[in-house]
């Protein structure tokens, strides 16, 4: 703006020292979210009274979010690092399934089907991880490959070891209060509780620890990133663990909640989660996001898929609001992301 | 005149049946730039993966300051210092210019567990480096590198190496996308990591670009140094007609792209 900005003083200091402007927060990666969030919450509270944003109505959505976010938001970092996972929509009910029969059919510790249940999710990452970085197969078909046999074991297994589909649990005391019960006594799960610290400590590693630069980096460029010295595959296998023990934990507490666990189930995982990451600002093919912008991502999906209850709208049709949600996100997130690109702070320096 | 930094003392290159590099000396010294010219297929870029760890010479010996070295990964090469920065290598679009500077180095502040990522000083750092190579736009260390030119990406990748402790500085063809007001930006650059002492090897087939800023030429052509002389000693005229060697090249060539294309687009394997 200024000449004298221009002159070639060799200053330490960067320019925009906080940068809380309207531009800088448009740039950055959550603020397509945010506006579609927002967009969401008044569409609803138009159109559906102010009810969805009381207690009952709240926990509704929460509840929804929470159990979804727990999972997108792992998933969005694999995909910030330039990766995908769909076998989550199977570590669901394998999650469910294996607390239920260690727990419930077999009638052993809660604290060993839980244990049990988290390893096995970390033995699925692992797998993911390692079959991606050592054939170098897109993440998608192998995770499409890891979807399918885990959901032909869970179903294989469960019916050989129960002779049916669906398992009773009972759990009681200090694993259901903190894994699979409702909160004061209402209808908001204790899931929302754990999203909302992970989501809390999933900013701090991504966005604030030195770490979280590798996953941009590798998304941006994998090869450059190796030979800047990021253990790329390490940290590839770790986010595979970390999204499939999430899938898994996930179907555990719900569970745990609903005494019961079926094999069928958590597919719904598989879309729900990529739309939310998508719609929060992550780009598909890796290298930008935030946290942030899935968690609100995360929010406005759940607002979609409950909020529809509370207006006078048949049901069915929250499909088609979820569609032209995610097209006009994206469309967002794009111009966004231009302007990002585009920006410069001083325009006629030179 | 200095000892060489890195020196090649007759190294050979085959893949399979067919020599891609012959019996190539070359040695680089502290403060100086080394133009390696040469057409397509004369096998600059197999020389660059020789230096720079990629591939491994068939025979002959890579110096590194007068003891005989191997590089048997890119990264053994970069610990010994070489870097080599391709055509925006190195930098990440999405990221900003901090944050792309020190991939893999991040800085910290705060203590124990709770150690986060220095935004202000990865950006003040980031931001004084290229500076200091001459790059004055560059001033907010926040921007995203996708939003740099081409040659201050190539500024910005090759002050990163400076940074590092780069001492040999490979160039592969960093002006070739330029535009030319693009491209004085990068020779300048090259100049000022001339001026800091390192050896720099500079990867072009633009003649014009070489003699910018070149003290020592080496033409290649079919994998063989044809000619090795100190600025000055020839014209602009000449070195173009050396560069654009015999037909014989062609004819190399040729067969490297018909080994590729009947080889589903793979170069030849290494020799055992």
């Amino acid at each position: 703006m200024t000449m004298n900005a221009a002159s070639p003083s060799i200053s330490a200091k960067p320019v925009a020292a906080s940068g809380l402007s309207l531009g800088s927060l448009l740039r950055r990666p959550e603020a397509g979210a945010f506006l579609g969030l927002m967009a969401v919450m008044i569409f609803f509270a138009v159109f559906g009274g102010i009810t969805f944003l009381q207690p009952a109505g709240m926990s509704s959505w929460l509840n929804v979010a929470a159990n979804l976010g727990i999972i997108a938001i792992p998933v969005g970092l694999l995909m910030i690092a330039g990766e995908l996972d769909i076998s989550v929509g199977a570590m669901v009910p394998f999650g469910a399934m294996t607390v239920a029969v260690i727990s419930g059919h077999y009638g052993m510790s809660i604290w060993l089907g839980i244990a049990v249940t988290l390893a096995f999710g970390l033995i699925v990452g692992l797998i993911n991880g390692y079959l991606v970085i050592k054939t170098a197969v897109p993440s998608l078909i192998v995770t499409l490959g890891t979807l399918f046999a885990v959901q032909g074991i869970v179903l294989g297994l469960t019916v050989l070891i129960t002779k049916s589909t669906s398992v009773a649990l009972t759990v009681e005391g200090p694993a259901k209060a903190i894994f699979g019960d409702f909160l004061f006594g209402g209808q908001l799960q204790v899931m929302v509780i754990w999203w909302l610290v992970l989501t809390a400590a999933y900013v701090f590693f991504v966005h604030l620890s030195p770490k979280g630069n590798w996953l941009f980096a590798m998304g941006g460029d994998k090869v450059s990133a190796r030979n800047a010295g990021i253990p790329t595959d390490r940290v590839t296998i770790l986010l595979f663990v970390l999204s499939s023990t999430s899938a898994a934990f996930v179907g555990m507490c719900q569970a745990i909640l609903y005494n019961s666990a079926q094999v069928a189930g958590g597919q719904s995982f598989i879309f729900n989660s990529i739309i939310s990451v998508v719609v929060g600002g992550v780009l598909l093919t890796g290298g930008f996001g935030s946290v942030i912008g899935i968690f609100f991502g995360t929010i406005t999906f759940a607002i979609v898929n409950q909020g529809i209850y509370y207006t006078d709208f048949d049901r069915n049709w929250s499909s088609l609001i979820i569609g032209v949600l995610l097209l006009g996100a994206v469309l967002m997130n794009n111009t966004f992301r231009k302007m990002a690109l585009s920006y410069s702070p001083k325009k006629g320096a030179k | 005149m200095a000892a060489p930094i890195l020196a090649l003392r007759g190294v050979n290159k085959s893949f399979g049946p067919i020599d891609v590099l012959h019996d190539i000396t070359l040695e680089v010294r502290p403060g100086e730039v080394l133009c390696l010219l040469g057409d397509n297929g004369a096998g600059k870029s197999t020389l660059i993966k020789i230096m720079s760890g990629v591939h491994q010479p068939s025979s002959g010996k890579i110096e590194l300051d007068g003891a005989e070295v191997s590089f048997p990964t890119p990264r053994a090469a970069q610990d010994a210092g070489i870097s080599t920065v391709h055509q925006f290598g190195g930098t990440f679009p999405l990221m900003s210019i901090g944050r792309s500077f020190f991939v893999g180095v991040e800085p910290t502040k705060g203590w124990g567990p709770f150690k986060v990522y220095d935004r202000r000083t990865a950006n003040a750092v980031a931001v004084k480096a290229v500076q200091e190579m001459g790059i004055t736009r560059i001033t907010d260390g926040d921007r995203l590198v996708g939003g740099l030119s081409g040659g201050e990406r190539q500024s910005l990748a090759i002050a990163r190496a400076v940074h590092f402790g780069a001492r040999v500085l490979i160039l592969d063809e960093p002006t070739a996308a330029l535009g030319v007001k693009q491209a004085t930006h990068v020779l300048r650059i090259v100049n000022e990591a001339k001026k800091r002492g390192l050896a720099v090897i500079f990867i072009t087939h633009q003649v014009m670009h070489a003699m910018a800023v070149g003290d020592h030429f080496a033409v290649l052509i079919r994998g063989a140094v044809a000619a090795d002389f100190k600025k000055g000693e020839k014209t602009r005229e000449e070195i173009t007609d050396l560069m654009a060697g015999g037909a014989s090249m062609a004819s190399l060539e040729a067969e490297i792209e018909g080994y590729m294309a009947s080889h589903g687009g793979h170069p030849p394997p290494p020799a055992a």
